[in-house]
Order: structure tokens, then sequence, then C-alpha cells
């Protein structure tokens, strides 16, 4: 089973909502990962039939459904809010896909099917219980339960976690993923988030206003961004742009600032690039050989729990290193860092991914525009 | 400003209390010091905001005594308090211009003219709002609004704190750590007693000097964001602070070391001396804990890595997160990128400077 879209463009009310967007879907997980406004909800309805697109095809097993209607696909789709039938109990919510349409289920199947999806989302002791009776992680167990019980073709997730606590996310996100695993259908998850994206794994479209920037395999993309956009988008902290010019196998980001390129971009030709650091490629500690210092200054400490993400600044060069642990520092406190050079990525004038580093998984071949 | 001590303060919102489920508030005595930066962070429901509306006055105690400055105001309304107030949405006139919008708060007090406009500026320029003076407030972003918001709760330099309930929830994600890194700046300059109420870690934890942990109606931790990292108080501490949180496993103590999993695949960790000895004698219900980012991968063989069957690996791309299974349990070790960690067996080391050992949830010290 394949989805697909070809050359999709969507128009509302003159604005341009999605254009020129041509990507597959298939079984398993695929990640459309994009910032609020880039188009993923526009997306996800015309892939359930509930918008029709201004130009373009969706294609289901190679066949045209685009202007098929939502009733008449295989699809099941799960919002950012908690839908739920308010005056059902939590079973008949569950249920309610399977007593719509031509199939008639007997009442043993329902149940059981029933049974099994809450199961499978840790709700199986609520079944008697009305949605408003429940937290709002247990609501979205329940949509998640009603998405999935029917087994249809199509499961589309528009960031069903995101109005939960971001423990209850850290939870059913790894739940979420070995449900998905187990189950024999498309299923596309709409994020805001890079960590959601790589933990989910499979594969990804990246969307940035209503265009697909980058598709391939999740990890792929986040270790080859092919342009600066997806290397900041695909990145929490995003990942640092440095202006910088090479000149006679260097790399000056400021005048007081170079350092040797790195062997595998010994090639790059003389000129302008952006150069990509990730955040944690930014340390404390010397990075070895390859360790660049730099002597900078703490505009601000921001502490995740685990992490230390210090918002940095050298002259007019701004960046943040990702650190782990809790470690106080007030503003204004200079602090050394080294950049560890081997990490870098660079960017040209067009915008286009140029160099990156050699570790990981990622095969360039796989890099796609 | 002032220092506020908080006396035997209990809260129920149930008449004629009788058991601890009655209370959204357990009994608590505690000391905010003046100028402080304070954030009270918890999950919905943990009380968070019962005490601060216990402090700010907008709800009267079941028991005991607020005190600002060691005067007793625990009977005395919002408005006596002198206390400002930032909420999760901006409460602004949108028909005001910014300047007569954090001038209100001055006016109503019956500053003058000069004084008001010289305060003022000085806020303005502070929140970066000087260019925005004299715009209506209706035509500006939600981010200004919340920065005008913000800028009333602190314009006034003789209150005796304020308190921030969830500002910065409405502000788009890439906008907030700009206005973090305002608040922080404000807080070093005005030196004001703030408090901040957020469910969120970060928001907590880059705010405050001192994080006040609740859950089920208690505080069960107060500390520097380092502490609560590194020497969490509470299993719930450990828990909630750090993604993901603190594996926490039941064990019990055999001849210095913590023995996890039932009779059969029970596994030996050994601890240092001084925890080991403060568990020895004690009776209830004992929990290891140790952060992902603590548990190291070591060598077969080496001195007490314990061998655990890997049960998956998750490459998020900065980082791995391992799980490897450890008796009955499941444990999780945070390693670097690089690390080459196949399927098979890990080699975990529990490094004992970072062990923790919890009675009853509460950390062994």
């Amino acid at each position: 089973m394949k989805a697909a879209l070809e050359n999709i463009g969507r128009m509302m009310e003159g604005e341009m909502h999605l254009a020129e967007i041509t990507c597959g879907f298939e079984r398993g997980i695929n990640v459309l990962l994009g910032p609020t406004g880039a188009g993923k909800t526009s997306l996800l309805r015309l892939l359930a039939g509930l918008d029709r697109p201004t130009t373009g095809k969706v294609l289901i097993d190679g066949k045209d459904v685009t202007h098929l209607g939502v009733k008449k696909r295989s699809v099941a789709m799960v919002y950012q809010q908690f839908v739920n039938y308010p005056s059902l109990t939590v079973f008949e919510n569950i249920a309610s896909p399977l007593r719509q349409g031509g199939t008639r289920l007997g009442k043993g199947e329902i149940e059981k099917r029933v049974k099994e999806a809450a199961s499978l989302l840790h709700i199986d002791g609520l079944l008697a219980r009305m949605p408003n009776e429940l937290s709002g992680g247990q609501q979205q167990r329940t949509a998640i339960a009603r998405a999935i019980v029917k087994g249809a073709d199509l499961l589309l997730l528009d960031e069903p976690l995101v109005n939960l606590d971001y423990k209850l996310r850290e939870e059913l996100r790894v739940e979420l993923r070995s449900l998905f695993a187990r189950h024999d259908t498309i299923v596309v998850y709409a994020t805001t988030e890079p960590s959601e994206a790589l933990l989910l794994g499979g594969n990804c479209v990246v969307l940035d206003r209503g265009r697909a920037l980058q598709s391939g395999r999740t990890l792929n993309v986040f270790h080859h961004p092919a342009t600066t956009r997806v290397g900041e988008l695909f990145s929490d902290p995003p990942m640092n742009l440095l202006e910088a010019t090479v000149e006679r196998g260097q790399v000056r980001l400021t005048p007081d600032l170079a350092f040797p390129l790195p062997v595998p971009m010994s090639g790059l030709a003389p000129g302008r690039y952006r150069i990509g650091v990730r955040p944690n490629h930014v340390t404390l500690e010397t990075a070895g050989a390859n360790g660049v210092a730099i002597d900078a200054t703490v505009d601000l400490a921001e502490i995740s729990g685990s992490e230390t993400y210090l918002h940095l600044r050298h002259a007019q060069l701004g960046f943040i290193a990702q650190v782990r642990g809790v470690h106080p520092f007030e503003l204004g406190r200079p602090v050394k860092v080294w950049l560890d050079r081997a990490r870098i990525f660079a960017f040209d004038a067009s915008d286009r991914l140029v160099g990156a580093p050699t570790n990981g998984v990622a095969q360039l071949e796989e890099v796609g525009r | 400003m002032a220092r506020i001590d908080l006396s035997a303060l209990s809260h129920s919102y149930v008449a004629g209390p009788q058991r601890r489920e009655d209370y959204a508030l357990n009994e608590l005595t505690m000391t905010w010091q003046d100028g402080g930066a304070y954030a009270l962070l918890g999950p919905s429901g943990c009380g968070k905001t019962t005490l601060l509306n216990i402090i700010s006055g907008l709800v009267r105690p079941t028991t005991g005594k607020v005190l600002f400055n060691g005067q007793d105001v625990t009977l005395l309304h919002p408005q006596q308090r002198n206390i400002a107030q930032v909420f999760q949405f901006p409460v602004i006139y949108d028909t005001m211009t910014v300047a007569d919008n954090l001038a209100f708060p001055l006016r109503n007090r019956g500053w003058g003219a000069a004084e008001t406009r010289k305060r003022v500026e000085e806020i303005a320029e502070i929140l970066e709002l000087t260019g925005e003076l004299n715009k209506r407030a209706s035509g500006l972003s939600a981010d200004a609004k919340q920065k005008i918001s913000m800028g009333r709760g602190l314009v006034r330099p003789d209150v005796a704190a304020v308190l921030f309930d969830e500002p910065l929830t409405t502000i788009d994600q890439h906008l907030k750590w700009t206005l973090r890194r305002k608040l922080k700046q404000i807080h070093a300059q005005l030196k004001l007693s703030l408090i901040y109420v957020t469910h969120d870690q970060v928001e907590a934890m880059t705010f405050a000097d001192q994080v006040v942990v609740m859950y089920g109606g208690e505080v069960v931790q107060v500390g520097s964001p380092q502490d609560l990292f590194e020497h969490p108080a509470h299993t719930f501490v450990g828990f909630f602070v750090g993604s993901p949180g603190m594996n926490l496993m039941p064990c019990r103590i055999e001849n210095g070391s913590a023995v996890v999993g039932a009779e059969g695949g029970s596994v030996k960790i050994p601890l240092d001396p001084a925890t080991a000895g403060r568990a020895a004698g004690a009776n209830g219900k004992l929990t290891l804990g140790i952060r992902p980012e603590f548990v190291e991968l070591a060598q077969p063989g080496a001195p007490n890595a314990v061998p655990s069957p890997i049960e998956r690996v998750e490459d998020l791309g900065n980082y791995k997160i391992v799980s490897a299974r450890l008796g009955d349990q499941l444990v999780m070790a945070k390693v670097s990128e690089d690390e080459r960690v196949g399927s098979g067996t890990a080699h975990l080391r529990f490094p004992p400077q970072w062990t923790r050992l919890y009675l009853d949830d509460r950390a062994l010290a």
C-alpha cells in the first residue's frame, strides 16, 4: 500500500496554502515535520478527503482518489484537540466507527475489537466512563483508540500530543511508536518537534510555508539537511547558522576567528558560505584536535531539566551551545567554548548543502531537495 | 518588597476536612526570601495555583498564616497586600497607549506626572517597548501585549512581590527565550521578589534561582535547578525533571549493594558505603534512582559493570537512548551520538556518586 501526492497546490481565499508538493507515504511511520503554519493540517485534510486540492492529484496505490470524499476512503484521523462524543461512554466512542457505514458487525465482534484497541492504549479499565470523567491524556487515548479500531489503510495524526503536558507526551510518544510498528497501515504523523520526529523514525517530509523542502528516511534528513531552513527546523534548539568566508583552506567567521576546513571539505571553493553547527557540537570542554576555541559571553542559560542551552555571543556572532547537565551561568559571564570543526555543515550562496560531517548513518544519494 | 513567610499553612476546598485527601495543600512552613527569583513547578492539580492564590490573597487558607516582613496578612485582601500579578493572557487596556497602560498602576496610587513618566520610560526600556510607547495596545502582536502585561506587573517598585502565572503559555516558541532572558535581566536590575508558577521545567529552571517543586498538595523540594537535576530530594522530582526522567527501581540492600529484581533474576549494584549505611537500618519502601545521563556503558568485564540485555536503542540524532533490562526492570542510559551500541548485552555501570537511594520516595541523606 502506498499513498502519494502529485504536484499538489491548494489556494484558499487567494492565499497559497500548499504549493508544488510531490511526495509519497509508505506503510509504517511517515512524519510531517514543520513549524506552525507550514501546511501540515492542510495536507492531512487532503489525504483524508476532507478538502480538495486546487491542482494536482492524491493517489492511493496508484488510483486517483482526489475527488473521493472522506466517507469513501479508508481513513482515520486524530486531532490536536481531544475530540470525543461527550454523551457516549468510552466504549461507545471507540465503537462508533464500527457502527457507521455499510459494514454490519456482530455485537461480539464489536466488543472484541473495542477491547483490543482499548487495551493497546491502556484504557480498558475506563470503558464505562464518560469523556468528561477522563484526564486529557485518557481523552486523547480514547480518540486514538477510535482511530485505530477500524483498521483503516490511512491513519492521520495532527500533532496529537501537543495539548498534553510534557511528561505524558514523553510516555505516549514511545507507546505510539510501538503501536504503529504493530499496525499494517500508512501512518502520517504531523509534528513541530524535531525530537518527536526522530523518536518516531520512519520516513519524513519537512514542510515549510506550504512547500515540501526535503523528504527521505528521518535520520538521513536529520544528518543531511538539504538547506539551511531544514537545518533550522530539524534541530531543537535550531542549528547555528554562521556567516563565513572560505579562503586558502580557512573558514573565517569574524576578523579574529578562523579555523582550517575539515578534511572532507578541503575541496570547497573560496567564497561566502553559511556554516551550520549543531548546538550540541559547541562544548565547554575541548573537542580534541578538532576543537576551535571561542571566547564568548553568556546572553542567557536556558535550562531544560537535564540540559543547559547557552545563548552565546562573540563579537557579532550569536550562537547556542547545548550542554549536558544543569549548570548555572550569570548573564554576561565570559566563557570559553569549543566548536567541533569536524561536525560542521556548509551551505553555499544558493543555500545548498555542500559539506556535511562524515559520521552518522547518512548516505548522500538519498538526499533530495 | 518583602520576605514572605508561610507558617503551618494548609488548605482544603472541602468544608470540615478530615482526611489527607480532603486537602489541596498539606501543611507547610516555608520562607520566600526578599528579592528572590522563585519558580513554583508542578503538574496540574499539584496545588501550585492554590498556594499562589493564598499568597496573593485570593484564597484564605484553612489553617496557618501568611506573613509579609513579619506582618500577618492572612486576612488581608489582594489590594491590601500590595502584590502585582501577571497572568497567562495579557491583561491590558486595548484602547490605551502602551505608555498609559504602563502608567496605570502608578497613577492609581497617586504618583505625580514626572515621576510616573520616568518610571514608565525605565520599564519600557528594559522591556524594549520604548518605540511602542505612543502606540495603541490594540494594534500590537500577542507577545508585545504580554510584554506590556508584564510591564504593568513590574512597574511599581514598592510591591511586596510580583506573581507570574504561566506568563509565556501563549508566546510563540522562538520568542520565548527572548522573554525568558528579559525576565532574568529584570530580576537582576529591579531586585523585585518574583514568584513564577509553571508546569514547564524549562521555564522554571531558566527563570529561578530556587525552584519549589510541588506534587500532590505538598512541597517535595526547594532547591537550585542544579540541585533538582543532581540531587532530587524526592522520586517525583527525579521523574518530573529531566527528559527522560530518572531511572527509579525498587530495591533492597544486601552487603552494601542494592539488589534490583526478584529472586532468581536479581542484579547487584554497588553503592558507596555511606549511602548503603544509611539504608541499612531503614524501614520502608526503598528505591534506587539514577539519571539516564549518569548511567555508563562499560567494556565487558570492567569492574562493577552489570551485564544487561539491550531491549532497544533509540537514535535521537544528538544522542542515543539505550534501554536495557536489569532483573525485571528497564534502565535507560543516555549516551553520545558516537557511541556504537548494537543489540546483545550492555555492560552498565552506576557511578556511586550519582546513584541515589530513596526511602518511601524521599532521598536518604
